[in-house]
């Protein structure tokens, strides 16, 4: 392939791994804005969605342009595909985290409800099945990509008890409603985080072999 | 671009034959069906085409892709026994068509390239009016009335995708057609024998991308009732027109499948290197 088809993939790369690295840092930032009611780590996030909104366009454009330019076939054209599809989960994170940090501004005007329910582990889980697609993505990790696949549906079983919990607290302190309607919102967008990195890793499957894995059972590790 | 009308939205169908050999293909040739086995063709000492084995479904398109001097020309130059007029070649291994060997002893050649048509890379019209170099093959190979030969000269005229532009002028120089029109007059030259199968030998290669459309999208009107195989240095090509296609390599083919598998998610990496531009 020529230098300057090298050079544009490279240059995509490293637009993705930028936008990756954003899109981390906001949910992390999210996150956390939640856990501490960090009403100003929320205000960040709000106001830095913008540079993930143009990393997107960006990156968009580049993958236009590469295939306009140079018609990739076989890997190189997955690595195009691959790279266009994660490029909107990305943004879609980045949107999930802005909303997990509206919540916060919402939730900090409130009064704190006593219900406990097991938010950190999984934000920590939804984050690392980010961090760990984006990882497959990096050093082509196929066997991390299903390991990703595979922990989508315990980040589902924990949405199902946070509404089961959710929905005894709301019982338990009918006055605390709003608060908790938040909370139940949050662990929707922490569910939905771990669709998009599960997206994410099935992209990263169809990239390194051909083979379109969504809506098919999890292949299990050996 | 041509009058043939070609639907945006037509559903491209996957090959309809296997692309493996049959165990016996004397007997498993089905009408017109083509196929190599174990075939190689030499030049002098030198094996251009090295023990190839394949086989091509009737009705579809199969490009044959490669680098320069893969022996992808010889191949399809074989197939209508275009490389007995070189003194040094000769062949090993059987080539069928339609069950019969097609370097058997009993072979009337000139029935055979009747049959098997070929599109050369330049367009090559005889120094005759447009309408002498269509009825060339037909007056050749058949007696048939002037009203007879009127007819085939326009069906293949209208099949070529050439008639309308064409028409007021039949008698008019060949040689003075444009290039695209040049070579779809060869097209035409080549339909108006009724052949079964088309070999194209990188037709479009000395076409702008107007008249190359234009063939492209006569290749893809053919389809169906011809069976065609394309060699074509044009990936894009390739993956645009084929049902099939085959990477030959130094003479050996190394991979055939169908196309949207192929220039997707190929099996061999020297097909990816090639088809992907790392080499050749």
């Amino acid at each position: 392939m020529t230098i300057h088809f090298i050079k544009e993939v490279n240059l995509l790369k490293d637009m993705i791994l930028e936008l990756s690295g954003r899109v981390e840092d906001q949910l992390g930032r999210a996150v956390r804005s939640v856990m501490n009611r960090d009403v100003s780590a929320a205000q960040q996030v709000l106001e830095d969605d913008h540079a993930i909104d143009q990393n997107e366009v960006d990156v968009e454009e580049e993958c236009l342009k590469i295939l306009a330019l140079y018609q990739p076939v076989a890997h190189d054209l997955r690595f195009i595909i691959a790279v266009l599809k994660i490029n909107n989960d990305l943004e879609r994170i980045g949107d999930l985290a802005v909303n997990i940090a509206e919540r916060t501004l919402f939730l900090s005007s409130l009064p704190t409800a006593t219900t406990s329910f097991d938010f950190p582990a999984m934000a920590m889980k939804s984050q690392m099945m980010v961090r760990q697609s984006l990882d497959a993505l990096l050093r082509q990790d196929i066997d991390l990509a299903i390991r990703v696949r595979e922990a989508d549906d315990e980040v589902d079983e924990m949405n199902r008890e946070m509404y089961e919990q959710i929905k005894q607290g709301i019982r338990k302190e009918p006055d605390r409603v709003d608060a908790l309607i938040h909370l139940l919102s949050i662990s929707r967008h922490l569910e939905r985080v771990a669709d998009h990195a599960t997206n994410i890793a099935e992209d990263v499957i169809y990239m390194i072999k051909g083979e379109i894995v969504r809506h098919r059972p999890e292949p299990r590790l050996e | 671009m041509n009058n043939i009308p070609t639907s945006e939205f037509a559903v491209r169908r996957p090959p309809a034959v296997s692309v493996k050999t049959p165990r016996n293909p004397a007997q498993a040739g089905n009408g017109n069906q083509l196929m190599a086995d174990s075939f190689s063709v030499y030049y002098g000492p030198f094996e251009a085409v090295k023990k190839v084995s394949c086989a091509f479904p009737v009705g579809e398109v199969t490009a044959l892709i490669g680098p320069s001097g893969c022996g992808k020309s010889t191949f399809l130059r074989a197939i209508n026994r275009m490389n007995d007029l070189i003194p040094s070649c000769h062949v090993k291994g059987l080539l069928y068509f339609g069950g019969k060997r097609i370097y058997g002893p009993k072979l009337d050649v000139t029935v055979l390239r009747r049959r098997i048509g070929m599109v050369f890379q330049k367009p090559n019209p005889f120094p005759k009016s447009i309408y002498d170099n269509v009825a060339y093959g037909p007056r050749l190979h058949a007696s048939c009335s002037r009203r007879d030969l009127d007819e085939r000269v326009e069906t293949s005229l209208r099949k070529a995708a050439l008639w309308d532009e064409v028409k007021d002028r039949l008698q008019a120089n060949a040689l003075g057609l444009s290039g695209g029109q040049q070579q779809r007059l060869c097209l035409a030259r080549a339909l108006a024998v009724n052949p079964e199968v088309l070999l194209m030998d990188e037709p479009t290669s000395a076409l702008d991308p107007k008249a190359t459309a234009a063939i492209e999208d006569l290749i893809d009107a053919l389809r169906g009732a011809y069976t065609i195989i394309i060699v074509t240095h044009n990936m894009q090509q390739a993956a645009r027109v084929s049902d099939l296609t085959a990477f030959l390599y130094e003479g050996s083919l190394i991979e055939v499948g169908a196309t949207s598998q192929l220039f997707t998610n190929p099996k061999e990496k020297r097909t990816e290197d090639y088809i992907t531009g790392r080499f050749g």
